[in-house]
């Protein structure tokens, strides 16, 4: 291949499967890759800074990120994400359980190949059961 | 008896441990399928969430004779004969504040179905420190928060629940007893699994790598089907038949290692991607898991597929506890109200925001449901033709009246404020107490001498 391989941005619910819950005030969010190859890109560039711009206004405190080099997994704790948490909390997501889904629509830059493998990952397959209609 | 692959040494070569609940108000047919099912040695049953013991403590404020999950109660009523039968035993801490009467409730169901002299019931106690918290204050022990480092003497009068999380040894002491059913009041979660591999296999306290994976077993059944392709993220539209979810069984190899799978013919599915989301799920820092018994590294965990529904986890690391055990306080914290109202298109959003600016209040938090709930800003601006959004207004404080007085307000918006209003059905928003969680740490020493277990034929 000649000269720099061209990149692409595609959003990390094509790259990773989440979890999110709860401690407290604070939400974790595990992210973990479908493809191992896909991890580094991960590591790269889900950073806990650039989730923490990501989330902006959402998250009061910091956010420190945590490695599973061997489940290709990363877990975020996002420090004052949940109004006091618990039963304190005014939000409809108390215990952030879908703030998962939330960090799924971060963007990140893949090689074009990777976007071509990855493409629609993570979306309902038109004509899939649980459609409806 | 079931086929477990006994050793020479007289010892299993297998032990099944079945989930059979994930919190209080889970799948009530989960434990039954998971006993008649297929061939299980234990059912562990979780009841116990960090807001649960405040509201048993509230229960039995009210009924001495109340406070425990009288759902387990029930349940026994029904499988207790099937359990005996296949000699399936029983942990659970569905005691939550009131071990003894849950104990006492599960013997007399256990006579009603003829199960007298053919069951052991195992009570642990000595969790409960309500009635000692002057006490120990006077002694030295502040049970400051974790979090912010207060002493609980600041919210001292306006604690409703005080318990330390138990783990697997008083657990254990009751299986030596032979008790058929186990019932625990604040055990950690993860004990209810790893306490009978510990008792099958003779683990000894110091092995703390075997003790580690016994927690990741734990911590992979305490939560029922979120391991067994509930709530999965990963291609949920393709996992089969969750209607008759199979709970995660844990079949544990005397030396630590086990395979996570569930009974053949049932729903779901367990896979590498089921049970990473379930290892990730509520997790700190994952080289650190701290129990009362061992302290386990997640990042040494290594998972393989073996065949289908099957997951091997071996390579579980582990480091001995900590000197000191947690104490999970709950305290009065002012109080809450929420009320909603559902606006239509057009300009729906726009409504709904309209109506929000009139109501004043110190702590207030304002959502449009159907839009910006989740995700907040990161949705964006909503779209002038959303069909329709939910306001869903929060106020918070420390004087009830007031947060009563809200209440009030958000009604007459349906004539006062923007128009294509409607969703007013409930009523007034109720005014709720805000029961809040106190993490708190205590020497082992002060507390451990309390801790108690017997076992008393059925």
């Amino acid at each position: 291949m000649s000269g720099r391989e061209e990149m692409v941005e595609v959003s990390l619910l094509e790259l990773v499967h989440a979890r999110s819950g709860d401690k407290g005030d604070t939400a974790n969010v595990g992210l973990i890759a479908y493809d191992e190859e896909d991890y580094n890109i991960i590591v790269k560039q889900v950073t806990p800074e650039r989730v923490k711009h990501h989330f902006r206004d959402m998250i009061r405190g910091e956010v420190e990120r945590f490695r599973l080099d061997n489940l290709c997994a990363v877990n975020f704790l996002l420090h004052g994400a949940l109004d006091g948490g618990g039963t304190v909390s005014l939000k409809t997501d108390a215990q952030g359980k879908v703030l998962s889904t939330a960090l799924l629509r971060m963007k990140v830059e893949v090689p074009r190949e990777v976007a071509r493998r990855v493409r629609g990952r993570g979306r309902l397959p038109a004509g899939a059961a649980g459609e409806g209609g | 008896m079931s086929d477990r692959g006994a050793l020479s040494s007289g010892r299993p070569g297998r032990v099944r441990v079945a989930s059979g609940q994930g919190f209080w108000g889970d799948d009530l047919e989960a434990p039954v399928r998971q006993v008649e099912g297929g061939q299980i040695d234990y059912l562990m049953l979780d009841y116990l969430a960090e807001v649960t013991m405040s509201i048993m403590q509230k229960q039995r404020s009210r009924d001495p004779r109340a406070g425990y999950a009288r759902d387990f109660v029930a349940l026994m009523e029904r499988i207790l004969p099937a359990c005996i039968e296949r000699g399936v035993r029983v942990v659970t801490n569905a005691g939550g504040v009131s071990p003894q009467e849950c104990a006492r409730a599960v013997a007399e169901a256990g006579r009603r179905v003829g199960a007298e002299g053919r069951a052991r019931i195992g009570v642990v106690t000595g969790d409960d420190l309500m009635d000692r918290l002057d006490g120990l204050a006077s002694a030295g022990h502040p049970l400051a928060n974790m979090e912010t480092g207060e002493p609980l003497a600041s919210v001292r009068d306006r604690v409703r629940s005080a318990n330390l999380y138990l783990g697997a040894h008083p657990i254990v002491r009751a299986l030596e007893g032979d008790a058929t059913v186990v019932v625990t009041g604040r055990s950690t979660d993860t004990a209810l699994t790893y306490a009978p591999l510990v008792h099958e296999f003779g683990w000894s306290w110091s092995d703390w790598d075997r003790l580690a994976s016994g927690i990741v077993a734990g911590h992979i059944n305490e939560c029922g089907a979120q391991a067994s392709g509930g709530n999965c993220s990963a291609e949920w539209w393709s996992i089969p038949d969750l209607s008759e979810v199979g709970f995660p069984i844990v079949e544990a190899s005397p030396d630590g290692s086990f395979v996570v799978t569930k009974h053949s013919g049932s729903g779901g599915a367990v896979s590498l991607r089921t049970v990473k989301e379930q290892i990730l799920y509520e997790m700190g820092d994952p080289s650190s898991y701290i129990t009362p018994d061992a302290t386990a590294d997640f990042t040494t965990i290594r998972l393989e597929e073996d065949g289908p529904d099957r997951v091997r986890v071996h390579g579980v690391r582990g480091t001995p506890p900590t000197g000191y055990l947690k104490v999970s306080v709950a305290y009065g914290a002012g109080y809450k109200a929420v009320g909603t109202l559902v606006y239509a298109w057009p300009d729906a959003a726009a409504k709904a925001r309209a109506a929000a600016l009139g109501l004043a209040f110190e702590q207030v938090l304002v959502e449009l449901v159907g839009w910006d709930s989740t995700h907040g800003h990161l949705a964006g601006h909503p779209p002038p033709d959303i069909p329709e959004v939910q306001l869903r207004i929060g106020v918070r404080g420390g004087d009830r009246a007031a947060v009563g007085r809200f209440t009030r307000e958000i009604a007459p918006l349906v004539l006062t404020g923007p128009p294509s209003v409607t969703g007013f059905s409930g009523g007034r928003p109720r005014v709720q107490e805000i029961v809040a969680y106190w993490p708190a740490l205590i020497e082992r020493t002060a507390v451990e001498p309390d801790i108690s277990v017997e076992v008393h034929e059925l």
